[in-house]
């Protein structure tokens, strides 16, 4: 979906001014269809076998991109993380590695 | 029932943003105006008034708090002086974009250095172009009354806009004056609860704030200019509104004190009125064809209004209470703006009262004088500071 297109959803194609509303207000999900992960150079690979749930990196996470599930460990949101690697930063058991995302597409 | 009190211009504020029944207020004590925040938090904890107070770590937060407030449709309510309107400067600007109606109070005091509490005007019309309305109040009365009719401006669905209700440091922020409380039924009759029709909601979920790209950015300034440029009428019949309900009448947008037909009008802002009120009666006892118009809202500017009163005009002299580096006073500029190609008069900026250096009425009188002696002598110079030690001899002798 194009950036113009986001903008606009709640009023279906303006053609000027006054067709907009007020001011920027956009149908939701708009984030959810603009997906920014692409903009990562790290990516967070979590080691199932180590993860003990504590959902450390869950309450980190500055993207909201990572759930941590039962019997599954932490489960990173790859659309939406950016790389930072503040959850390799912080996981207590030293679960997650920052690797190359080149090495990924 | 509606109650006189004697309050001061900051307990004037509070109570206002109490009958205005503000749901969410976020604030930091700053002088002058500490005393508006702690009595609303006192209001609060006493159970009297029903409102989120929210303490913030710095004035920028503030107006972020209260613009997100304002977003989930609370009616939000925030007070402020100086500096501390100086690092809201952002937010202000925010508040103003996002179409936001958060009122404000500030009290007017000098911008430092050197460090000062009093009473000027820079602060405020520092913050000129941020899109907020600027009410200048006069005394604590029209600081109450200005409250209550900023929230029933701002919330229009024309208008949607913030505001600031500003009042003069000391001489209004703490001084008490007998000012009408008045029954809340009344107050919630003319201001009828905050209910926009786009706001954030978990059950129909909004996105706020989003990028515009430069093929839409002009467009989306266009429309808010637009609801900028119905200001100055929906001021105009609110007033009257507010007149017919509470028998009062704040002023709208200039008020005219004694100026039909005058050869000299003298123009001022915030509390130095009512003192320059009384010179002009003295100036006309004493045979000067002499006049007064408030200016009460700087933003929006009443331009329509100052070519009106100045036709017939000779000499228009503007009382500043602020000065703007390689600008002047900004009054006197925005005047001059108003008349380019319209009238051909003499206008001159008085520079007065910085950092709230006293104006008795001997010094006002003196200033109206030289003004009403430019009809003679023409204009001297454009812009005088007034009473500097250097030549207080002719000011105060
Ligand atoms: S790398 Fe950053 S954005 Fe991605 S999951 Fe970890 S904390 Fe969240
Ligand atoms: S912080 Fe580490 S151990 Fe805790 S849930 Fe996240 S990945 Fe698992």
């Amino acid at each position: 979906m194009s950036e113009e297109e986001d903008i606009f959803r709640i009023v279906k194609d303006p053609k000027d001014h006054t067709d907009l509303p007020r001011t920027e207000i956009t149908d939701c999900p708009s984030h959810l269809m603009n997906k920014t992960g692409s903009w990562r150079t790290l990516r967070p690979i979590v080691d199932k076998e180590k993860c003990i749930e504590c959902g450390i990196c869950w309450k980190f996470c500055p993207d909201v991109s990572i759930e941590v599930k039962e019997g599954e460990g932490a489960v990173v949101d790859y659309d939406f993380c950016k790389g930072c690697g503040i959850c390799a930063k912080e996981c207590p058991v030293d679960a997650i590695d920052m690797e190359k995302e080149a090495d990924y597409v | 029932m509606s109650e006189t009190r004697i309050v001061s211009g900051n307990f004037a504020a509070a109570y206002g943003a109490k009958l205005s029944r503000v749901e969410v207020v976020a604030a930091y004590p700053i002088t002058p105006q500490t005393e508006v925040v702690e009595k609303i938090a006192e209001l609060v904890a006493d159970g009297e008034m029903d409102a989120e107070y929210i303490k913030v770590e710095s004035e920028h937060s503030a107006m972020a708090a209260c613009i997100a407030a304002s977003n989930t449709g609370a009616r939000a309510y925030t007070a402020s002086s100086a500096h501390g309107l100086a690092l809201m400067h952002e937010m202000l600007m925010w508040a103003a974009g996002a179409r936001l109606p958060v009122v404000m109070t500030n009290i007017n005091r000098a911008m430092g250095p050197p460090w000062s509490v009093w009473a000027d005007h820079h602060d405020t019309l520092a913050q000129k172009g941020t899109g907020q309305m600027q009410f200048f109040c006069e005394n604590n009365q029209e600081v109450l009354d200005s409250v209550i009719m900023a929230f029933k401006i701002c919330e229009d669905e024309e208008i949607m806009l913030p505001a600031m209700v500003v009042e003069d440091a000391f001489i209004l922020s703490h001084t008490k004056e007998p000012v009408e409380i008045y029954d809340q039924e009344l107050v919630d009759d003319f201001l009828p609860p905050y209910d926009p029709d786009y706001k954030i909601d978990v059950d129909q979920p909004l996105g706020f704030g989003s990028l515009g790209m430069p093929d839409w950015y002009m467009d989306f300034r266009y429309k808010k200019a637009q609801a900028f440029e119905k200001t100055p009428e929906k001021i105009q019949e609110v007033n009257k509104e507010f007149k017919e309900v509470f028998g009062r009448d704040p002023g709208g947008l200039i008020e005219e004190y004694k100026t039909d037909g005058v050869d000299v009008l003298i123009v001022t802002m915030g509390s130095i009125s009512s003192t320059s009120k009384d010179v002009i009666d003295e100036l006309r006892d004493e045979g000067h064809n002499v006049g007064l118009a408030r200016l009460r809202t700087f933003r929006p500017f009443p331009v329509e209004q100052f070519r009106e009163i100045t036709k017939g005009v000779n000499v228009v002299g503007v009382l500043d209470r602020n000065y703007t580096f390689g600008h002047g006073g900004d009054a006197a500029r925005e005047i001059k703006d108003a008349l380019y190609g319209h009238r051909d008069l003499i206008l001159k900026d008085y520079i007065v009262g910085l950092g709230g250096r006293d104006l008795t009425p001997k010094i006002l009188k003196k200033v109206m004088l030289d003004a009403i002696s430019l009809q003679d002598k023409g204009l001297d110079k454009e812009i005088e500071w007034v009473d500097l030690r250097a030549d207080r001899k002719k000011w105060r002798g």
